[in-house]
């Protein structure tokens, strides 16, 4: 079996690799960990690891070439070459199952540390684990029901002995077994569940994900699903839901789980916004390739707001409150299978015009599914505009580990009694900020959005006439 | 109050119905002056006259055929089957004119034809059948099988008021030896939906008719002397049969037994067994189990008939396998 050496992706921003050397030649026998090739990328020169033992068979990528991450650069196989010096079999461990290719974008996957990083094959080490455990767990005999009981509750059937006829694991097997197991854990204290303070910056790489991830102590333990309540029949399909679908499930219920929320509205005045779009946004559109909605506008205030608030571009580990000196702003984009957030990271280095196009891009590229991991990750405070689907307030939840996200409801024209008692039509918006009321009071949420309010309602853009 | 019987309850229906509904009319083979093989249509004629209570000639496919034509002037035709058996010479006007006259022509076809079915009293193999098989396979019909005499007013009234073709099929075993309270208030038993007649936790048993009796028995014995909790799910309508009520059977014991009186090959168990191995596959702890008849003839002989029929000495045997599975 041959399989796939792959240009490592070696940092969050890394997209091509080149290789310096290679340090096994073809039928070499290598070792997995063993390093075969040195790579030199923009960041970091290093010693490229064999993801598999085997023998080196074939080399696609020469010295001092350079190649996009996740190019195939050479492949190994288990099977002794004809021409191999050493004809010692290959290990019985090799992998039965290969995945399809792992792509960088799975929310799944596992995350490579960016320091010895192994070249990542297209080998899923979670179905290696399973093929090789099915190999061995031929010889158990059960049932479907206690298969997808085993599934459900992480069971290896190999442990249970079975009551059945000819020793088959039945049913009452697997519940006795879970009843033991339950009797066992309950006597364990659990640990502490503070996790170990890191370093507030930079954000650790982290597992990509359809969301801003986590702190790993706070990512939910799989949970067993319950078998449906819905029977199959003319009235109700059931439907699995999609990993997408199941991602923002959990984080949805573990951030109302984590946060008491907080929303607040404040009524805002957008007819200076307005107006400021209404003269520019063609002239804008033609220089600078992005839309000039109403979004770069928020974006733009509330990182400057955020500066004077620093409470709400923070987050809470353990005992500690972690303060971020940079504005990650993540943009809620809804897709037509789900939701993600991607981050414009470091928004307060950015003007108008760099909000417009990273707001743009982004939101392209994720409803064209060509986010790179790194751009879902490390937001440090959070926007939605539900106000695009006409939406006039909501009450969005936290995207954790963030304190707050703002909310924007459709701008809509409303008569409104001015400084003067006069009625004039404006054009309208209700903000909503929802908050950590752990770490922000209402005092705070509130002085924020009324700087907000101000700043956007006296906008001063240098950038447009 | 007086126990009403099984055959007694399906007497009342008829009553009801033809003092209900001016368009509801019977016939079929001595069914009028002689008030039937087993006497259910016994003072029909009295009470409704020759009109509505019509003795036919010797010809099913007559007597179905013109019950299609009155159905469509309007009509809600109960025709009877003198012994069910028979019902296979009316098999292409069930199946070829009843069944497919909505989908050709948008006409209803609103009849019932009903018949005692069903062997285990000394009938032979011309008085014994129980045809739901030759049927199973006809979309467009209907299908009802009671196993009490409340099922047997009740879905009767459904029968009669149901507006597609529906085979009701009595079990003339159950004629006389059942009998309970009825209500005196008018009621129906939906078509389609099944009931639990005994909860249990270790095996359910699927099953309908007269084998309903032979469950709950074999059910009894089990709890007393084994200590198994069966449980017994009556399906009642065969078509459409109660998926939802089978699945939540199925996923509640994970085993399963299909017992029914027809013989096993190519009985209606083989389509209940698919249906729970296409969508409750991961529900069961064991093999879906059949008992039925075996496959002969309804043998005449009486100690040949009692081997060939399910009992509840073979239902046990095959529920104490299954659970030591």
């Amino acid at each position: 079996m041959r399989y796939e050496v792959v240009m490592p992706q070696m940092g969050e921003s890394i997209t091509e690799g080149t290789i310096i050397k290679w340090l096994k030649q073809i039928g070499d026998r290598v070792e997995r960990d063993e390093p075969i090739f040195e790579i030199s990328t923009d960041k970091v020169d290093a010693e490229i690891p064999a993801p598999q033992a085997g023998f080196l068979v074939e080399i696609l990528v020469g010295e001092n070439q350079t190649v996009p991450v996740n190019t195939v650069v050479a492949y190994i196989s288990d099977e002794v070459p004809a021409s191999a010096p050493d004809t010692q079999p290959a290990p019985a461990e090799a992998p039965a199952a290969v995945s399809a290719a792992v792509s960088a974008a799975t929310p799944s996957a596992t995350a490579a540390p960016s320091n010895g990083v192994t070249a990542a094959t297209r080998i899923d080490e979670a179905d290696v684990e399973d093929a090789s455990e099915t190999t061995d767990a031929f010889g158990v005999r059960s049932s479907p029901l206690v298969r997808r009981m085993a599934r459900e509750h992480g069971i290896d059937l190999r442990q249970i002995r079975g009551t059945g006829i000819g020793g088959r694991i039945t049913k009452h097997d697997v519940l006795a077994f879970l009843e033991r197991r339950q009797a066992a854990a309950s006597t364990v204290v659990a640990p502490p569940a503070t996790p170990a303070v890191t370093p507030p910056a930079p954000p650790a790489p982290a597992t990509p994900s359809v969301m801003p991830p986590a702190t790993p102590a706070m990512t939910a333990p799989a949970v067993a699903a319950p078998p449906p309540a819905a029977l199959p029949g003319d009235e109700v399909e059931v439907v699995p839901m999609t990993a997408m679908r199941k991602k923002i499930a959990e984080r949805m219920v573990l951030s109302k789980h984590t946060s008491p929320h907080v929303t607040s509205v404040f009524e805002v005045d957008m007819t200076h916004i307005h107006r400021l779009r209404e003269r520019n946004k063609r002239e804008f559109e033609a220089q600078h390739g992005a839309k000039l909605t109403f979004l770069p506008f928020i974006v733009k205030s509330v990182v400057d707001t955020l500066r004077a608030w620093p409470a709400l571009n923070a987050s809470i580990e353990g005992d500690n409150i972690i303060y971020k000196k940079h504005y990650h702003i993540g943009i809620a984009v809804a897709l037509d299978w789900g939701l993600i957030v991607p981050v414009i990271r470091h928004a307060e280095e950015k003007n108008l015009i760099g909000l417009a196009r990273s707001i743009s891009d982004l939101a392209n590229r994720a409803r064209a599914k060509q986010l790179k991991p790194d751009e879902v990750v490390g937001g440090t405070f959070t926007i939605t505009n539900y106000g695009s689907f006409g939406s006039l307030i909501g009450t969005p939840i936290i995207n954790q580990p963030q304190v707050a996200i703002l909310g924007v409801g459709a701008v809509v024209k409303r008569p409104v009694v001015t400084e003067d008692d006069a009625i004039a039509i404006r054009h309208m918006s209700y903000l909503s900020l929802t908050f950590d009321h752990r770490l922000i009071d209402g005092a705070v949420a509130d002085q924020f959005m009324s700087q907000l309010k101000r700043t956007l309602e006296t906008f001063q853009a240098t950038e447009l006439s | 109050m007086a126990l009403t019987t099984y055959l007694e309850a399906i007497r009342q229906a008829l009553f009801e119905e033809m003092r209900r509904d001016p368009n509801v009319f019977c016939l079929g083979e001595d069914i009028g002056v002689y008030g039937g093989a087993f006497k259910v249509t016994a003072g029909l004629l009295e009470e409704f006259g020759p009109e509505r209570v019509i003795d036919t000639p010797i010809s099913e496919a007559a007597i179905v055929g013109a019950a299609c034509g009155a159905a469509h002037l309007g009509l809600r035709p109960v025709a009877e089957m003198q012994f069910i058996d028979f019902i296979s010479c009316a098999f292409d006007m069930l199946t070829n004119y009843a069944a497919t006259s909505r989908y050709r022509q948008g006409l209803a076809v609103p009849i019932v034809v009903r018949g005692p079915s069903g062997a285990g009293v000394r009938g032979g193999p011309f008085h014994s059948r129980n045809p739901e098989a030759f049927f199973m396979n006809t979309p467009g019909l209907k299908m009802v099988e009671p196993a009490t005499a409340y099922d047997a007013k009740g879905l009767l009234k459904a029968a009669i008021r149901d507006d597609d073709p529906v085979l009701y099929f009595e079990h003339k075993y159950l004629y006389r030896r059942i009998k309970e309270d009825l209500p005196e208030t008018d009621y129906i038993v939906p078509i389609g939906k099944a009931a639990v007649r005994r909860a249990g936790t270790d095996v359910s048993i699927i099953t309908f008719g007269a084998m309903v009796h032979v469950a709950l028995e074999a059910a009894e014995t089990l709890a007393r002397e084994d200590d198994i909790q069966v449980e017994v799910l009556d399906m009642r309508s065969l078509l459409p049969y109660d998926k939802e009520a089978m699945a939540q059977t199925v996923r509640k014991t994970n085993k399963v037994i299909i017992l029914h009186e027809a013989t096993l090959t190519g009985g209606i168990g083989g389509e209940f067994a698919a249906f729970i191995a296409e969508e409750l596959f991961e529900h069961l702890d064991g093999p879906i189990v059949r008992v039925a008849s075996i496959d002969t003839p309804t043998p005449y002989s009486p100690p040949l008939e009692d081997f060939f029929l399910p009992n509840a000495g073979k239902v046990m045997a095959a529920v104490r396998r299954l659970v030591e599975y």
